[in-house]
């Protein structure tokens, strides 16, 4: 079940909330209703899981701080329904919201919102005061997260001691504090400067991890949105435009806007092996003999083959002149031909950025298997390259390297490079390097 | 009534309210008068109890302690001074017509501010009603409220905590309207009661504000207690007022350099308190 729904909500700041509703539902545009009141959001509909990442993506205006304000009941909804844990909320009296808030939902904000005349360790325990836990018990409470976020130590000084970051990790230990299933962040990390930034979005993937809160995260930064959302919904003028993974968004953009807007994203964070990987042609299975991997070279015009068993757990690769070797001497099997050396494997949900370097160091396309080592896919070196070139399709022709894609040429490409690495003793070293 | 040459007589509309008034409400005036009398004749009795070195001490300790051994010194010297212009009873007369009044003042217009603050309708009503209070020359409220209340430090000290109430309202609502918004919220998304929120979010907050307004309370009613000297309260007021009316340019300029000794002391002193609270603003990024 959905922890979080909300079904065809409007928020309008405005005297005639309900006038501008209709006329937003006889199809009259936001503009032309502005006269009446500002429509901030607009028929939005969603549902986040349990454990899920949830990210609204928009710039400013477009409506998302009024959105994650609506799921707390900070904002009441001018229209429709929002239910947390199947409860909805806009038909709380102030007593209950007040309940929900300390018990369900706890919120991440902008500017940290901490109390600067409040030591860190009170700052963190502020939601159990709240609810009334008494002091040594919260303030050890506290002291435990504070220790989760990197801020043990630091419980005794006051907020405006502290940097920007250490300030922002207060206000997500305030929020884990409260142990509260659902986590909102309003544009939790965008005061930050990019490094720091760059750090607290790890933290939170990490803590993620370990926690699986329910998390909705407002942003405007597409590449904070890529990386740190399961979904993301784009919001525009008060709707939401798309909601879908990442790479949904970033292959399949719903419109223009989108496209225009996801040319920019650093690719190779967002986008995981599994998302360029080709079907593997150049394998064979460890029963079969030279002569068969012979002709399976031939096809695949490769100079190397990967070597599976019949459940398809990766086992090794053969080369060409091994297995031109054995069937001259008449050896029935590839098993005593296998090499492990050299073939480098990742995993399936493996950011692209960090496919460079065991891709150049790989003698074969890189594999791509899951947990028990079953071979999903490969990766071969223009796939890669042709991944970080690709723009959005809004443009309308794809890159020239683009065209090496649909041909065969892409296999020769792939194949050609791989004995010069194999001769080279770079490629030797960095494959050694890898597998220890 | 001629429509050319109009005469209102709001003036005589005026003195039949006040006539009604004073019958209506003639518990609540006496119930005031005995509050405020009472309050003032002990006050006053408690600071003139000590033999003058005693007070000067204790007066030089709180100084001490609100803004160090400077204000001390400071202290020690104008309150002697005080002592050796032979102003030393009419002093304290007046810083206990201060005191009271200031407390009135705060009791009223703190509250008024935070509500002013809270709720849109009160901040509209409640802001003419300040701008009438005080551009209104004093000393023509000061007339009803000597027919009202008679002669003597009573009506002193309404017509003091009248023209000292406004930026105590006003810089009490600005206080709490400047909190951080986002601190406010955090407050509401944590669940906190708005009790809560406004005791221990907004008003620790907003406090370095409002400590400006309670500094120009005390201001503004050490500067009308003077006026108030006219309305038969005694001390410097009415030592002020007096040289007035017999040209005596000597007790004039003693009494008017004693008012200007307690002035700035009480100033130094609430200023300190003010800025004492541990608040550094948070960083913003």
């Amino acid at each position: 079940m959905a922890v979080v729904r909300a079904s065809h909500v409007y928020k309008i700041f405005g005297r005639q909330g309900k006038e501008v509703v209709e006329q937003l539902n006889l199809g009259r545009s936001r503009d032309e209703l502005r006269r009446l009141g500002t429509a901030a959001v607009i028929d939005a509909s969603f549902e986040v899981e349990k454990g899920e990442t949830f990210v609204v993506m928009g710039l400013s205006g477009s409506g998302k701080s009024t959105l994650i304000r609506m799921i707390n009941g900070l904002w009441t909804p001018t229209a429709g329904s929002i239910e947390i844990n199947g409860q909805d909320i806009s038909r709380m009296d102030a007593k209950q919201l007040r309940r929900l808030r300390a018990d369900n939902i706890s919120m991440v904000f902008q500017h940290f919102a901490l109390l600067p005349h409040r030591t860190v360790r009170e700052n963190a325990a502020y939601a159990l005061e709240i609810k009334k836990v008494p002091k040594a018990d919260r303030l050890e409470r506290a002291d435990h997260w504070l220790d989760v976020v990197g801020l043990g130590g630091w419980g005794d000084k006051l907020p405006g001691q502290l940097s920007g970051g250490m300030q922002q990790r207060v206000g997500l230990a305030r929020a884990l504090v409260a142990e509260t299933d659902v986590l909102l962040m309003d544009e939790a990390f965008s005061a930050l400067d990019p490094l720091i930034r760059r750090e607290m979005q790890d933290q939170l993937v990490e803590l993620q991890a370990n926690l699986n809160k329910t998390v909705i995260f407002i942003t405007h930064d597409l590449n904070e949105a890529m990386y740190l959302g399961d979904r993301i919904a784009v919001m525009r003028d008060g709707r939401i435009i798309q909601i879908g993974t990442a790479e949904e968004i970033l292959t399949d953009p719903a419109d223009d806007y989108i496209a225009n807007f996801v040319q920019d994203v650093d690719r190779a964070r967002v986008l995981t092996a599994s998302s360029i990987m080709r079907t593997p042609d150049a394998v064979i299975t460890d029963t079969a003999g030279p002569r068969v991997a012979i002709k399976t070279m031939e096809e695949a015009r490769s100079s190397a083959l990967l070597v599976t068993d019949r459940s398809r757990t990766l086992l090794g690769m053969v080369t060409d002149r091994a297995v031109v070797s054995a069937a001259r001497e008449g050896v029935r099997d590839l098993r005593s031909l296998i090499e492990t050396s050299g073939v480098l494997t990742v995993g399936a949900d493996t950011p692209l950025s960090e496919l460079f370097a065991p891709s150049s160091a790989s003698r074969v396309p890189l594999a791509v298997v899951d947990e028990t080592n079953k071979l999903l896919g490969v990766v071969p070196r223009i796939a890669l390259l042709n991944s970080m070139a690709s723009v959005g399709p809004s443009t309308g022709e794809m890159p020239a390297v683009g065209t090496l894609d649909a041909t065969p040429a892409d296999a020769d490409f792939s194949a050609t490079p791989q004995p010069t690495v194999r001769g080279s003793s770079v490629g030797a070293e960095a494959a050694d390097e890898k597998g220890a | 009534m001629d429509f050319l040459n109009p005469r209102i007589p709001l003036g005589d509309w005026a003195e039949s309210f006040l006539d009604w008034f004073q019958d209506a409400f003639a518990w609540l005036l006496s119930f005031v008068s005995l509050v405020l009398g009472g309050l003032y004749n002990s006050l006053e009795s408690a600071l003139s109890a000590p033999v003058y070195l005693v007070m000067i001490v204790i007066l030089a300790a709180i100084a001490w302690f609100a803004a160090g051994w400077k204000l001390a010194l400071f202290t020690v010297l104008g309150f002697y001074l005080i002592r050796a212009l032979d102003q030393w009873g009419n002093s304290m007369q007046t810083l206990a017509l201060v005191i009271v009044a200031v407390l009135f003042a705060l009791l009223i217009s703190i509250p008024l501010g935070i509500l002013a603050a809270k709720s849109q309708i009160v901040s509209t009503v409640v802001k003419p009603v300040l701008d009438f209070m005080q551009s209104m020359p004093a000393l023509a409220y000061l007339v009803p409220i000597i027919v009202i209340f008679g002669i003597g430090p009573v009506p002193g000290a309404i017509a003091t905590l009248i023209f000292a109430l406004p930026p105590g309202v006003r810089l009490t609502e600005l206080a709490i309207r400047q909190v951080d918004r986002e601190v406010v919220e955090a407050g509401q998304a944590f669940g906190a009661s708005p009790g809560h929120i406004l005791g221990r979010i907004q008003v620790p907050l907003a406090m370095p504000t409002i400590m400006a307004g309670v500094n120009q309370v005390i201001m503004l009613a050490l500067s009308m207690v003077v006026l108030a000297g006219m309305a038969g309260a005694q001390g410097l007021g009415g030592a002020v007022t007096g040289s007035i009316s017999s040209l005596n340019v000597s007790l004039g300029i003693e009494s008017g350099l004693a008012v200007v000794i307690i002035a700035v002391y009480l100033d130094r002193v609430t200023a300190a308190f003010g800025s004492r609270s541990n608040l550094t603003p948070a960083k913003t990024a």
